[in-house]
């Protein structure tokens, strides 16, 4: 809903047509506006509304990451909320131990516990595919989050990890929620830049190819085996950025947090949003955070009983999905490029299909 | 490599809008001013709470709420306090810390409640305790044992409500120790402070006979194992400090595995009307039934708020009116009685806050130590301490499910202090006289 200008040409763009711009430029300046927007949003909206515009946006990246893994390389994970669970607790333990860390390095070593993590889940995933890969890594979301228990005097238990994170410098007249709005999609962006750049350049055909045919994608000499860990590496970043992006918002790391329906939920919203479609992944992070609140209030409205209430957010959500799916196989992105396509025929018909 | 350079630019000028000192080092903060009062208008004053509606902790703890809702309605009906009625909005967190934040955001900042009442649960509450306290938000009343509550001087705003579990675990302690002389014992908790501060209590009196400690996640239902351990470890009494769904678990996973040991429940856990709702549930879930007067005679418990079954209570009286009135279909368990007092013990302090209330009136209300709650032990707060409840009774279940106190209140303090016997007098409702019938 913000950044109609960017992910379009990031992924979508002929690559004929744009030869005078380098395409890092083309994602940069796109992400410098699309921060513009988020600013001039979180300037017009209520403290509570910048909240969930910054939810919306460390989901975003965590979806985008899966995205890249799940709609590009077809490696299918059901354990994404993992390396938020390790991104959020880098960041509490970094504020609560090194409070001396700037935020800036606090997140960059988030992403990278997120990447290191992938990697070792990359190497192991590489050589599992479909259903066994999707249950390796379930295991990994319903797992990891157990650690806490382990170890209840570093990781605090159950109970989990709060603190404050100081961020805003003194002397900005800025309402706290509305500055950490701003780092978050800062980061975010940053991020989506260079997750834009990959999808586009040679390691994103490679990951296509790989996804597309294994046998001939080792024919004409990619790597295969080291393309998927290096999906599942960039992908565990964006988690690990994710994490930490949330710990930092909220003040809390808790494993209540981090459940496996956190990892259902980033797969649903990738496959609702457009399936390998960066677009795709930024509706996919507003329909998590807006139809959970909304059917959270219709179910508060209708005062209906507890097991009605615990189950109608993810009911909802469960039909909504199936509705976008039966009609717009590719998702909501998808379904634009329907009504773009029908839009145009009238005046040229073209064959230019622009999916990722 | 033109395109790295603008890369690297624009990375640059990212971490340079980021990089103002540590994160995690502290800036002054800045207190609001605590006389505003946001949430108050010339009828209303709005508040808010966070509870677990749905999740792993709604069963027995969702109807907290509906408690306090019907009291504030008896309040608004007998014209409100000050001539204010009373907004109450809860917000659902299912009992995740996450969710908790977000909701807590949502009512501070979007709803602009006056105070924060009843926040239930150690691992939620704990999250949102610095932020209530760094906006100025009364932060009144936690629905949680856990010592973090009882800070007064780093959080001004935060004030207990509950007996808090190392008090608690000092009284089950030494009761333990007295009836149950040398035999062996094994803890069951919950991971984290509950579980923790209520061992730290126990331990002062039992540590030598406790012969294996068992811990459960609120996200795992399956006790079998712990219940399995404790049975090998040979333990003939569980102390179990246990949310209202974990001692039903337990109850049953200890009756599947042919394991009789004598429960002693925490005040959170021991509420015979909701533990037999629950018994039942889980049974019929389970494809069995059970007779859960069976189940659940002899349990030993803690409490501090009088039994709805001693119906001769001039307060369990004065509650069972509001209930009949307002929410009649609901069950009249301990838990919604809970959110009664809670409610009530609010009034009161709105109340002594006077006609023009601000946050800070009160906070210096609820410090003043004239609160007389319903509650068979006194609150802790003073302008030193934040504590609520100060003290437990001991009761056992009856084979019919009503409850016999086995030991009268006594109190004590969460350090090393003696625990004795109290017999202070309750003010009466009529006493109180919060609102005029």
């Amino acid at each position: 809903m913000t950044v109609r200008t960017k992910p379009a040409e990031a992924t979508a763009t002929p690559v004929k047509q744009r030869r005078s711009l380098p395409p890092l430029l083309v994602h940069a300046l796109a992400a410098l506006g699309a921060f513009a927007v988020v600013v001039l949003l979180t300037l017009v909206t209520d403290e509570f509304t910048n909240l969930r515009l910054a939810t919306i946006g460390y989901y975003l990246i965590a979806v985008a990451g899966l995205t890249l893994l799940t709609g590009l390389t077809g490696q299918v994970s059901l354990g994404h909320g993992a390396f938020m669970f390790i991104g959020a607790y880098t960041v509490a333990l970094l504020v609560r131990r090194v409070p001396s860390f700037p935020l800036w390095a606090d997140l960059l070593l988030a992403s990278a516990a997120g990447g290191l993590a992938g990697l070792l889940a990359g190497a192991a995933a590489a050589r599992l595919r479909g259903p066994y890969l999707a249950g390796a890594t379930l295991a990994l979301a319903v797992g990891l989050p157990a650690l806490t228990r382990k170890f209840p005097d570093f990781l605090g238990g159950s109970n989990g990890l709060s603190f404050t994170v100081h961020s805003r410098p003194a002397g900005i007249g800025v309402p706290e929620l509305r500055w950490q709005t701003w780092i978050v999609w800062l980061s975010v962006l940053v991020a989506l830049v260079l997750v834009a750049n990959i999808v586009r350049g040679r390691l994103g055909r490679d990951f296509r190819a790989v996804r597309d045919d294994e046998v001939a994608a080792a024919l004409s000499g990619i790597a295969v085996g080291r393309t998927k860990i290096l999906a599942f590496l960039v992908s565990a970043v964006c988690g690990g950025l994710a994490g930490g992006l949330q710990a930092f918002l909220l003040g809390t790391a808790a494993p209540g947090s981090f459940t496996p329906a956190l990892s259902l939920s980033l797969l649903a919203a990738v496959v609702l949003g457009g399936l390998g479609s960066l677009w795709g992944a930024l509706w996919g992070a507003v329909a998590l955070v807006y139809f959970q609140a909304w059917s959270e209030d219709l179910a508060d409205v209708l005062h209906l009983n507890t097991d009605v209430a615990n189950n109608l957010p993810l009911a909802v959500y469960g039909v909504i999905l199936i509705v976008v799916v039966l009609a717009f196989p590719r998702g909501i992105q998808g379904g634009f490029h329907r009504l773009r396509a029908l839009l145009r025929k009238p005046a040229e018909k073209k064959e230019n299909h622009e999916n990722h | 490599m033109r395109t790295t350079r603008y890369g690297a630019g624009f990375l640059a000028l990212a971490l340079a809008l980021t990089a103002c000192g540590g994160a995690g080092e502290s800036d002054g903060g800045g207190q609001q001013a605590a006389d505003s009062a946001v949430g108050v208008t010339k009828d209303t004053v709005v508040i808010g709470t966070h509870q677990p509606l749905t999740g792993p902790a709604a069963p027995g703890y969702s109807k907290i709420s509906v408690g306090a809702r019907a009291v504030y309605q008896a309040i608004n009906d007998g014209g409100g306090i000050n001539g204010r009625k009373i907004e109450y909005k809860v917000e659902d967190d299912g009992y995740n810390p996450t969710k908790t934040v977000e909701v807590v955001k949502k009512l501070v900042l979007q709803d602009k409640v006056f105070a924060i009442v009843g926040g239930l649960g150690t691992p939620t509450h704990s999250k949102v305790v610095d932020y209530l306290n760094s906006e100025g938000v009364p932060d009144l009343l936690v629905s949680s044992g856990a010592l973090a509550w009882d800070n007064p001087q780093k959080d001004p705003m935060t004030f207990g409500y509950q007996v808090d579990y190392t008090r608690e675990g000092k009284i089950q302690g030494q009761y333990v120790k007295d009836t149950f002389a040398g035999k062996k014992i094994g803890y069951f908790t919950q991971n984290d402070d509950v579980g923790r501060d209520t061992q730290a209590g126990l331990d002062r009196f039992v540590k030598d006979q406790v012969v294996v400690r068992q811990g459960y996640d609120s996200a795992n239902t399956d006790v079998t194992p712990q219940l399995s351990a404790l049975k090998a470890a040979g333990a003939e009494v569980v102390v179990c400090a246990c949310i209202p769904a974990f001692t039903a678990l337990s109850i049953l996973a200890a009756a599947k595995i042919g394991y009789k040991p004598q429960f002693v429940v925490s005040s959170i856990g021991a509420d015979p009307a909701t533990l037999s709702g629950l018994l039942q549930d889980f049974a019929k879930r389970g494809g069995a039934s059970v007779s859960s007067g069976q189940l659940l005679a002899g349990l030993i418990g803690t409490g501090y708020l009088p039994d709805v079954a001693q119906i001769a209570d001039p307060w369990v009286a004065y509650f069972k009116g509001i209930h009949d009135k307002y929410i009649a279909k609901e069950p009249f368990t301990n838990t919604v009685l809970f959110g009664m007092v809670q409610a009530y013990t609010f009034g009161q302090a709105l109340k002594a806050a006077g006609p023009e209330p601000t946050r800070q009136k009160v906070v210096d209300a609820m410090s003043s130590g004239a609160l007389k709650g319903p509650g068979l032990t006194p609150f802790g707060f003073s302008k030193d301490s934040h504590a609520g409840y100060t003290g437990a009774y001991v009761f056992k279940i009856n084979p019919d499910t009503t409850t016999t106190v086995i030991q009268p209140p006594a109190v004590t303090d969460r350090g090393t202090g003696a625990i004795t016997p109290y017999s202070g007098e309750r003010a009466t409702p009529e006493q109180v006289n919060l609102v005029s019938k």
